[in-house]
């Protein structure tokens, strides 16, 4: 099947299988490797997109889905050379360590923001509660919520 | 610690940010299967749905016929090469594919080689095989009993499961302290089998190039140039050889000890490749990681503590049955079948011990690997840590009280415990102190006994370990007869840049970071030009590696030494550059000034140039050194942790309310970092204290075989960590650093589950196995009367 | 984990998505939120040779409350119930009930038709639908008709749709004043089915004592239960410890688990008393504030 979509702003055509999933698209057709697979399951989040703005496992849905839809992944986060801010907290405070859970970590933080300005704690653990992370702990996966939560609304003041 | 080095050199003590984050925060990384290589094949593994049974046929025609599929690859096409076997780290033998039976559940019966990743899924579910049920033998006690279906036939003489008896210590002494004490404790304790389950799985692209006769192979490992090493031994007899071998270690998605052995996909890759001449990739799904890989663990263990009326303690006996599945594959140091179990004294100042340890076959996958800890350390500060609070309560005394009583104190160091190890340095009440004031303790035991009064369950644990890390001294450290020494490589360029290579290999550590801070320290290089290389062995020197927390302790003492080696040249070289004689120079990081005259110096980078544009005749050119670091002796960080955790009688839920944890682990490199190893080290000690198991039914089904039962907390099960350090430096090692990165993994589930039975001690509780999960409260509850 | 082959419709219609599941019968798995169906068909424990993806056709997601009914279209996702203010501040059961389904990834694609559908007895719209009291809407290539959800689970993973109908609609009665309802699911971690969960709903009279309860029981059985006798217990009574606890006891002994990871059956059912109590409480305390 033929599926178009846009990801990260750029157009995309692939002829695909329909049991392709979507992160295989992502990945091996696409070759936009920044989005990881972790696990059979549904459980572990390494490969989350946007999709349409909402953050989504795409080992969990197929390809052909995603025809006419607009993703975005973490090789779109960076704009004309600038990192967002959520990537600046990731790195002022450790919220990474493997790198492998950070990719979608980043997605679900991006889109949670969107709708959080000034999250709690509480609010950013249970957003980031479909991803898991072996390396970090969390504590400094919040603490890089909460700094890019920061940034962005003196942006917004300013 | 007040750091030598400006933040812009970044050194010793500075919080700098990493310098592998970059890649990472732009998905720029490079994970095995990121690896995608011309022409490249796939290759998909058929598993056994049996946990025993004889293989009666292979009927590989439907596979065959499956499009996309190019081979089936079975035990007998490896056998004509003689690889259907290979040796594992303890020198026993694991089969690659099977000829004739399968001994776990899961094992890899059969490999399918085709032309892309869905083709090859559609070929191994297109292998049907034909089996003959065997008897199982699943729990490994019944597995010693006479009579039990002896599970090694490959083993001509091998008459039982029984794989070695091991035992340390003075019996005699244990058993006549035993004797003459005023109160033991007996308690048996399970420390069930659990997984690492980095989030990256295991795998590998295997590339032989026909035309060079040379193998490639990027592949997710922790021990690059061991593996190298294993693969010229175990396939030299194919015309595979060391210098035509290339192990890359890529990227990796997190290790925890789950990627030192040798998996027998990996093997399958490596040859599927010899014989197509082209590159082959193997990526295990999650369910194949948990089912398969190597597990961490699976100690059944029966203790004995001994204390006088005083409550002195005196004595420690072990008894431990260790089932290894059905090879003993664990990456242990060859000397030491348990690892370094026989740590299991911990923190405290003991006159007499004994361990015995029994290895035991059972029909489960093999191992005996880490999970974030040194070689059965975990093991063995649970078994100390639990027996100790089991008497302090015995004998009515308080925890904390009772450990401070007991520890070896500072003036004791270097120690000498009673099974042999010599602790370098400790101040193990001073971490306990800094615990009990972090979190107030006395008032939390005022609330416990206001709370205890109103029915609430509320318990306060404490866990004072002792790590043992660093493997170590060549004398007794080997894996595979390869001294477990490590390695840096330093070359300075002539513009005062330079790059480091080490034979350690990062697994989210933050290797490029601490390396190039520890040099910068040394050099006054700053940090940022030094650009840290591992995990190509091709490149890199010899090492045995990243795991037991070895990096910093023998890696990071290497790089100070190549370090000081390259500053003694720099000194020839300023000393000729300003005219004056080495001993009139004196070093401060970053540059040789002449004493008494401080403005009169030379940068480390203008000497570096001189290296290459004016070096002193009689001198070589260059500035570059390497180390192959023989540590003296191992490091042992310890900490003291306590938690405090609410019980719901109505369910049986446990809720870490506060932890807070108290880490020695010595002069600190970068305190960032060390957080953030002590930060997922306690998330990893929560995860098996309340979480994760994996068990297997009577016919050796696996419980616990995918992420939907193997329960790895998420950020709403895991506290908020609170921690704090006291420094104790190391006195041997060049930087008095000690290792943190599995501290926290070893002292966290005894934390835990002492506040557990601290919380139901009142009730006529002891003792709850680990994990200690809702079911498991609500029923001792129940037995005790206790319901909502 | 790779699914095997199938082929993929799309219809844009109801019309053709129902004449389109006629024809193909059982050969048809119906693709929604795909958040169940998809990891079965990667594990290949399911795999349906025809697959047809619902997702576009219009109009199949909505909240809207009229004519004193809640009406939700089968494809509105498990996120979109959470973020709904109507459903936040009136339907306090669902709402705590779309917040613990799985994760907030898989919330983004779950939909609540899905979840209703696919009969797994482990799912938790079905407890809550039946604490509810809600209607279905099924849709087939004859017409559109309802059935009352207490006669919508008929097996494990087995519902009264026929083969060529869709469920399009959840239709749930809007609350009298003093109702209110809780759920209470104990899960051993975030994304974990429940070990055992309570979905109560209660109206309550002016004088204190209940006019109306629905309580029903979620993987505790090989269908959700209604705790028929634990809801008929309640009835005119006012909810004191006594009748709580004796409404607790009934729905306890209406659960019929199965041991297994999560927990033994006697620890199953001591659940279901201990999280019938609770969600009790809590919906009535809720109710007393919706006078």
């Amino acid at each position: 099947m033929r599926v178009q979509l846009s990801i990260n702003g750029e157009k995309h055509e692939a002829d695909v299988e329909p049991r392709l999933l979507l992160v295989h698209l992502i990945r091996d057709v696409l070759r936009l490797t920044g989005t990881h697979i972790g696990c059979d399951t549904t459980h572990c989040g390494a490969c989350t997109v946007l999709l349409e703005g909402r953050p989504v496992k795409s080992c969990t849905m197929f390809a052909v889905q995603a025809n006419g839809k607009s993703l975005m992944t973490v090789e779109g986060l960076e704009q004309d050379g600038k990192l967002h801010p959520l990537q600046e907290g990731f790195m002022a405070e450790h919220g990474l360590q493997c790198g492998y859970c950070t990719p979608g970590m980043l997605m679900t933080g991006y889109a949670f923001l969107g709708k959080h300005p000034t999250p709690t704690e509480d609010e950013i653990r249970v957003a980031i509660s479909g991803n898991l992370c072996r390396c970090t702990g969390y504590v400094n996966i919040v603490k890089a919520v909460q700094h890019a939560a920061a940034t962005l609304r003196e942006g917004a003041a300013r | 610690m007040t750091p030598r080095t400006s933040l812009d050199v970044g050194g010793m003590g500075h919080s700098i940010k990493r310098k592998e984050d970059p890649r990472f925060i732009r998905g720029k990384g490079t994970y095995v299967d990121d690896v995608q290589l011309p022409g490249m094949l796939w290759l998909d593994i058929v598993r056994s749905p049996h946990a025993h049974a004889k293989i009666v046929k292979i009927d590989t025609a439907a596979a065959l016929a499956t499009p996309g599929v190019l081979a089936v690859i079975t035990g007998q096409d490896l056998a004509k090469y003689n690889l259907h076997w290979m040796p594992t780290l303890m020198s026993d033998t694991q089969m690659v594919l099977p000829v004739d039976k399968v001994m776990y559940q899961a094992q890899e019966v059969a490999a399918v080689l085709a032309t892309s990743r869905y083709a090859a899924a559609d070929g191994a579910a297109a292998v049907t095989v034909e089996y003959e049920p065997l008897p199982v033998v699943v729990d490994p006690k019944k597995a010693l009993e006479p009579g039990a279906p002896v599970l090694r036939t490959d083993k001509k003489d091998k008459k039982d499961n029984h794989i070695w008896h091991w035992e340390w210590g003075d019996r005699a002494a244990t058993d006549r302290a035993m004797a003459e004490a005023d109160v033991t404790v007996k308690q048996d304790i399970y420390i069930p089998r659990i997984h690492v389950a980095s989030i990256e799985t295991c795998g590998c692209v295997a590339h032989f190039d026909k035309v060079n006769d040379k193998l490639t192979v990027w592949m997710t490992t922790q021990a690059p140039h061991a593996i190298r090493t294993v693969f010229a031994l175990v396939a030299g007899h194919v015309g595979l050889q060391e210098h035509k071998i290339r192990i890359i270690s890529p990227d990796i998605g997190g290790g925890f000890g789950g990627k030192v052995p040798v998996y027998p996909g990996y093997v399958i890759a490596v040859a599927a490749s010899v014989l197509t001449g082209k590159p082959v990739k193997w990526i295990e799904d999650r369910m194949e990681n948990l089912q398969a890989d190597s597990f961490a663990r699976d100690y059944h263990i029966t203790a004995e503590l001994a204390a006088k009326k005083d409550g002195t303690l005196t004595a420690l006996r072990i008894k431990t049955l260790a089932d290894h599945g059905y090879t003993d594959a664990a990456a242990n140091p060859s000397k030491f079948p348990a690892g370094l179990f026989h740590v299991c004294t911990g923190s405290y100042d003991l006159k007499a011990a004994h361990v015995e340890v029994d290895g035991v076959y059972t029909n489960k996958p093999p191992g005996g690997i880490a999970y974030r800890c040194s070689f059965r350390v975990t093991e063995a500060v649970h078994t100390i840590e639990r027996m100790v609070d089991l008497m302090a309560h015995q004998l009515g005394q308080d925890p904390a009280q009772f450990r401070l009583q007991n520890f070896v104190k500072p003036e004791q160091f270097p120690y000498k415990s009673a099974l042999g190890w010599e602790y370098d340095s400790g101040n193990y009440g001073g971490a306990l102190l800094k615990a009990m004031e972090q979190i107030d303790y006395a008032r939390l035991r005022k609330e416990q006994q206001e709370k205890r009064q109103r029915g609430q369950l509320m318990g306060i644990g404490i866990s004072s370990f002792t790590e043992i890390v660093g493997a170590g001294p060549s004398k007794h450290f080997d894996i595979l007869g390869l001294k477990m020494f490590d390695s840096c490589e330093i070359r300075i360029h002539p513009t005062g840049k330079a790059i480091a290579r080490f034979g350690t290999k990062s697994q989210g550590q933050g290797h490029e970071t601490t390396y190039a801070q520890i040099l910068a320290e040394e050099l006054g290089i700053p940090a940022r030009d030094i650009q840290v290389e591992e995990g190509d062995t091709d490149t890199a020197p010899y090492g045995l590696g990243t795991y037991a927390s070895r990096s910093t302790p023998v890696a990071g003492a290497a790089a100070a030494v190549a370090a000081r080696k390259v500053r003694d040249k720099a000194r020839k070289i300023a000393a000729h550059l300003m005219e004056v004689a080495e001993q009139d120079l004196e070093w401060e990081p970053g540059k040789f000034s002449v004493k008494g005259a401080p403005d009169k110096f030379k940068t480390i980078q203008d000497i570096a140039f001189a290296a290459y544009t004016n070096h002193p005749q009689g001198l070589e050119a260059g500035l570059e050194a390497v180390s192959y670091y023989d540590p003296p002796n191992l490091t042992y960080p310890f900490g003291s942790y306590i938690c405090v955790v609410d019980i719901d009688a109505g369910t049986g839920e446990v809720k870490v309310r506060r932890f807070v944890a108290i880490d020695d682990c010595g002069n600190i490199i970068n305190p960032m970092i060390v957080q953030g190893q002590i930060h997922g080290g306690l998330t990893m000690g929560l995860a098996p204290a309340l979480y994760e198991e994996i068990s297997y039914d009577d016919n050796g089904n696996i419980q616990g075989g995918s992420f939907i039962d193997y329960l790895l907390p998420t950020a709403v099960e895991t506290p908020k960590w609170e921690t704090g350090h006291t420094v104790t430096p190391s006195p041997h090692h060049p930087l008095g650093a000690k290792g943190v990165g599995e501290s926290a993994t070893v002292g966290a589930p005894a934390a835990i589950a002492n506040a557990v039975v601290d919380a139901l001690w009142h009730l006529g509780v002891r003792h709850i196995d680990i994990p200690i999960t809702p079911a498991k409260v609500w029923k001792v509850l129940r037995e005790k009367g206790v319901t909502e | 984990m790779i699914p095997a082959a199938f082929e993929y419709h799309a219809p844009a219609s109801l019309d053709d998505a129902t004449a389109l599941l006629a024809r193909l019968g059982e050969e048809a798995k119906i693709l929604s939120g795909g958040q169940s169906l998809i990891p079965l068909m990667k594990l290949r424990l399911s795999s349906p040779p025809h697959v047809v993806d619902i997702n576009g056709i219009p109009g199949l997601s909505y909240i809207r409350e009229a004519d004193g009914v809640l009406a939700i279209g089968a494809l509105t996702r498990e996120s979109e119930l959470e973020e709904s203010e109507i459903v936040r501040a009136r339907y306090p059961l669902l709402h705590d009930t779309c917040k613990v389904i799985a994760d907030p990834l898989v919330r983004n694609l779950a939909t609540i038709g899905g979840n209703l559908a696919h009969a797994d007895p482990a799912n938790d719209h079905p407890a809550t639908m039946l604490a509810l009291g809600a209607e279905v809407v099924a849709r087939g290539p004859s017409g559109q008709r309802r059935l009352p959800i207490a006669s919508f689970f008929t097996g494990p993973f087995e519902t009264a749709l026929a083969p060529g109908e869709l469920l399009v609609e959840i239709r749930i009665p809007a609350p009298a004043a003093r109702s209110g309802g809780a759920y209470f699911k104990l899960e051993r971690k975030v994304g974990d089915f429940a070990t055992a969960a309570v979905a109560a709903q209660l109206t309550l009279r002016s004088d204190g004592a209940v006019e109306q309860a629905g309580i029903a029981l979620t993987n505790v059985g090989l269908t959700p239960i209604k705790a028929v006798q634990a809801e008929t217990s309640l009835r005119g009574k006012r909810l004191d410890d006594a009748t709580i606890a004796q409404a607790a006891r009934l729905a306890s002994a209406a659960s019929e688990p199965a041991a297994d990871l999560r927990g033994s059956v006697a620890y199953k059912k001591d659940l279901v008393r201990v999280l019938t109590g609770r969600a009790l409480r809590k919906a009535a305390e809720r109710a007393d504030r919706r006078r």
